[in-house]
């Protein structure tokens, strides 16, 4: 048994921390925003330079050869600092799926570029009628010649608007919520036929809705298995589950951090009010919420690492804590700064925005608890 | 005991029903959008239809405009309006500084006032909160010096929720900076928005938006005759005005209505799961179903209480229990709301919050601005005296816990 970071990963949580605090303050955030595509290109291309980018992909395509625990180390401290820049969207979701079920030739031309800076990623899956059901898919991609015709709508698609390349799940048979009968394709953002229509999005992302007319791809733009997509997409989908629980963590850490050096130093009827008792009962069960939070982040990355059949379980109770406990520490976070919680000069409401989003980003709490219940 | 309405009940609501087919019109409920940016023109618009109606103030007393009407008429209106989708009407000349005025107020004063109050010419705005002064009221620092005829007045007021559209504010100034308590030495007085020395600076929300500012005061200078009641005794006037402050803050009748948008927000939301909808998942419809329950018994209680204020004056400190559940339910339903969006709340495009627009919306239409209403029910809880004061209040004042 063993809770240690080794001393490899120490060093990653080290250096991404560094970054935090030198280059992440609440105003260095706001200007990143501002900036056309949404996130900090500089910041993008020190990502690649410290080889964050390359850290779930192998050696041979000069990656890092990390995973889950790495993923977890990363995004906790990127939590902290309510980092913008498209991690999530371009190296974990689009970059999981050319790892684990690309070809040799998808991973050769695309991973290098990746951890290079020079691809970015989104991944097309949400659809309107679908919720959060995976398989819910009306896109359809319809075999023509040696290729496929793509057809369909995909929403809230993540940093969609700076996208080179979309991850899109498709239906090639079966009937709008079969398991069987879905592909995942990679498809050229611009390529004919493809419409984004963009937008931020509330926690300062950046987001699309993208319809797909009769757009063509090739075979070789199959990710993964024909037919048999649904495994790699949940596979996929669960190491994203921990990257946007991890942030959550870091979030919520600052958050009842912030909330306890607050109360320390408001003084109201004479007194901080750190010292009223009914104030200090919700401080500590913003601690307690936070500390089981990260207990279910370490045993959900520990069984990814290792490969368990108990992952997704263990992923599903990770994000039913992350809602549960999110949701109380950002309301509570908010309601002990009064009325400064609710504006946004105050860094409190802007975790409190990205909790709230993260809350139901590939399920929300009752999806997982199903989930969990079922699994 | 009877719920039932009587005929001359049930008379006063056709009654009701039928202005507001002809005064608040479909047209104007398209231009309140998803009335997050309607702090100040939509509001006023239905003032002033109410107004010369004779409608505006029902709770006033009758000699300066106010309707003779029961609890349980008030109660009809109250829901019809909300049923109609009515926007909420500004409430701080309205409900707060027109009962200090028509209780604490000289002659002149009410004469001055409520009239402009009741039309809707006279916008007023509340200076209360400041920096150092949340819920801890009485600490506030706000210095006003007797000059003569004059007051002198010099601090910094915060929250002041629309100071960018009023005439007036009322503010609690300290008279006597020597008084051993500190709620003695706090006086109420009148302010003139476009005195000299007044500075306003936005403040902005969660949302995005301007509801609230600071404002400053340098050495403004304010007429004696300004003072409601007597020099150092503001904090008595103030007590009665935040009672009438939280008991608005309830929204009964508007809760009702969303929830039942949110009903069938879920009636229309799939799952991905099938073909019910989402409100036919036993998850989901557990919780609509606790808001509702909760809000029943809200509604009796804030019937309860009416019934009470109508036997004998001012709303007791139980009336703390209408802030402390009103606020709650209104925020679960916010939450609710945003849930039962999923996905689609994510998606910040200010175009599609307004009632012109006429592009294509992102999502289902009610979706758009489920975030930001959330966002905008945190602060519920904290306005109007937290929740946290409302407690205090029932604990000391209600059940004698020292």
């Amino acid at each position: 048994m063993d809770f240690n970071l080794s001393e490899e990963q120490t060093m990653l949580q080290d250096s991404v921390s560094r970054f935090i605090q030198n280059s992440y303050s609440f105003e260095d955030r706001k200007k990143y925003i501002e900036a056309d595509n949404g996130f900090s290109a500089e910041n993008w291309a020190m990502f690649a330079e410290l080889g964050w980018l390359g850290i779930p992909f192998a050696e041979e395509h000069g990656g890092f050869g990390g995973g889950a625990l790495e993923i977890m180390t990363v995004m906790e401290e990127f939590g902290k600092g309510l980092v913008i820049e498209p991690y999530l969207a371009t190296v974990i979701l689009g970059g999981g799926f050319l790892n684990k079920g690309g070809t040799a030739a998808q991973q050769e031309q695309l991973i290098p570029s990746i951890i290079e800076g020079n691809l970015q990623l989104a991944f097309a899956y949400v659809e309107p009628q679908g919720r959060f059901n995976l398989a819910d898919i009306t896109t359809t991609a319809t075999a023509t010649g040696d290729g496929y015709t793509i057809s369909g709508h995909k929403g809230v698609v993540l940093n969609g608007p700076n996208a080179d390349k979309l991850v899109v799940t498709a239906r090639t048979a079966g009937d709008q919520r079969d398991e069987n009968g879905i592909t995942v394709f990679l498809v050229d953002a611009n390529a004919a036929g493809v419409n984004r229509r963009n937008y931020p999005t509330i926690d300062a992302g950046q987001g699309s809705e993208i319809t797909f007319n009769d757009v063509q791809v090739s075979a070789d733009d199959v990710i993964g298995e024909l037919n048999n997509g649904l495994p790699l997409i949940q596979s996929v989908v669960d190491d994203g589950l921990l990257a946007i629980c991890a942030e959550a963590v870091g979030a919520m850490e600052v958050l009842y951090k912030t909330t306890v050096e607050y109360t320390k130093q408001r003084k109201q009827f004479d007194v901080a009010i750190s010292s009223f008792q009914a104030l200090q009962h919700r401080m500590v069960d913003m601690f307690i919420e936070h500390e089981q939070s990260k207990s279910l982040m370490f045993l959900a990355a520990m069984r990814l690492a290792e490969g368990s059949d108990e992952a997704s379980k263990a992923i599903s109770a990770l994000k039913v804590q992350i809602g549960k406990g999110g949701r109380y520490v950002g309301q509570q976070a908010v309601q002990l700064h009064g009325g400064m919680g609710q504006t946004e000069e105050l860094n409190v409401g802007h975790y409190f925005k990205r909790l709230t989003m993260i809350s139901h980003t590939f399920g929300n709490a009752d999806f997982h608890l199903n989930r969990f219940g079922e699994l | 005991m009877d719920l039932n309405f009587s005929a001359e009940d049930i008379a006063f609501r056709d009654e009701v029903r039928a202005f507001l087919k002809d005064n608040w019109t479909d047209q104007d409920r398209k231009d309140m959008g998803n009335g997050l940016s309607m702090d100040h023109d939509i509001p006023v618009r239905w003032h002033r239809r109410l107004a010369e109606k004779g409608w505006a103030a029902p709770n006033w007393p009758l000699e300066h405009g106010g309707c003779p009407w029961t609890p349980t008429q008030k109660y009809i209106f109250d829901v019809e309006c909300a049923n109609a989708n009515c926007p909420r009407l500004i409430s701080f000349g309205l409900n707060l500084v027109a009962p200090v005025l028509y209780t604490f107020g000289n002659e002149e004063q009410q004469k001055k006032y409520l009239p402009d109050i009741l039309s809707g010419k006279t916008w007023w705005c509340q200076g209360y909160s400041e920096p150092g002064a949340g819920s801890d009221l009485a600490g506030l620092s706000t210095r006003a010096e007797r000059q003569g005829d004059h007051y002198i007045v010099n601090g910094q007021k915060t929250w002041t929720s629309t100071a960018h559209n009023a005439d007036m504010i009322f503010c609690l100034v300290r008279t006597d900076p020597s008084a051993k308590i500190k709620q003695q030495g706090i006086s109420f007085l009148l302010i003139d928005m476009k005195s000299p020395g007044i500075t306003v600076k936005p403040i902005i929300t969660l949302d995005g938006q301007h509801h609230v500012n600071d404002t400053f005061f340098d050495n403004v200078k304010v007429p004696v005759a300004n003072l409601i009641g007597e020099e150092n005794m503001g904090w008595t006037y103030a007590k009665l005005l935040l009672t009438h402050e939280r008991t608005g803050i309830a929204g009964v009748a508007r809760s009702k209505n969303r929830l039942d948008e949110l009903k069938a927000a879920a009636s229309t939301e799939p799952t991905g799961m099938g073909q019910a909808p989402l409100i036919d998942d036993p998850s989901f419809r557990a919780k609509i179903s606790q808001i509702e329950i909760d809000l029943m018994a809200l509604e009796i209680t804030d019937l309860r209480t009416l019934a009470d204020v109508q036997k004998g004056g001012a709303p007791g400190p139980e009336s703390s229990i209408l802030k402390v559940r009103g606020t709650e339910i209104q925020q679960s339903i916010a939450e609710l709301f945003l849930e039962c969006a999923g996905y689609y709340s994510q998606p910040y495009v200010k175009d599609t919050h307004w009632g012109n627009y006429e592009g294509e919306m992102i999502g289902a239409d009610y979706s758009t601005s489920t975030a930001l209403q959330y966002f905008n029910t945190r602060p519920a809880t904290v306005y109007g005296g937290s929740s946290e004061v409302q407690r205090n209040i029932i604990s000391k004042a209600v059940l004698g816990l020292r």
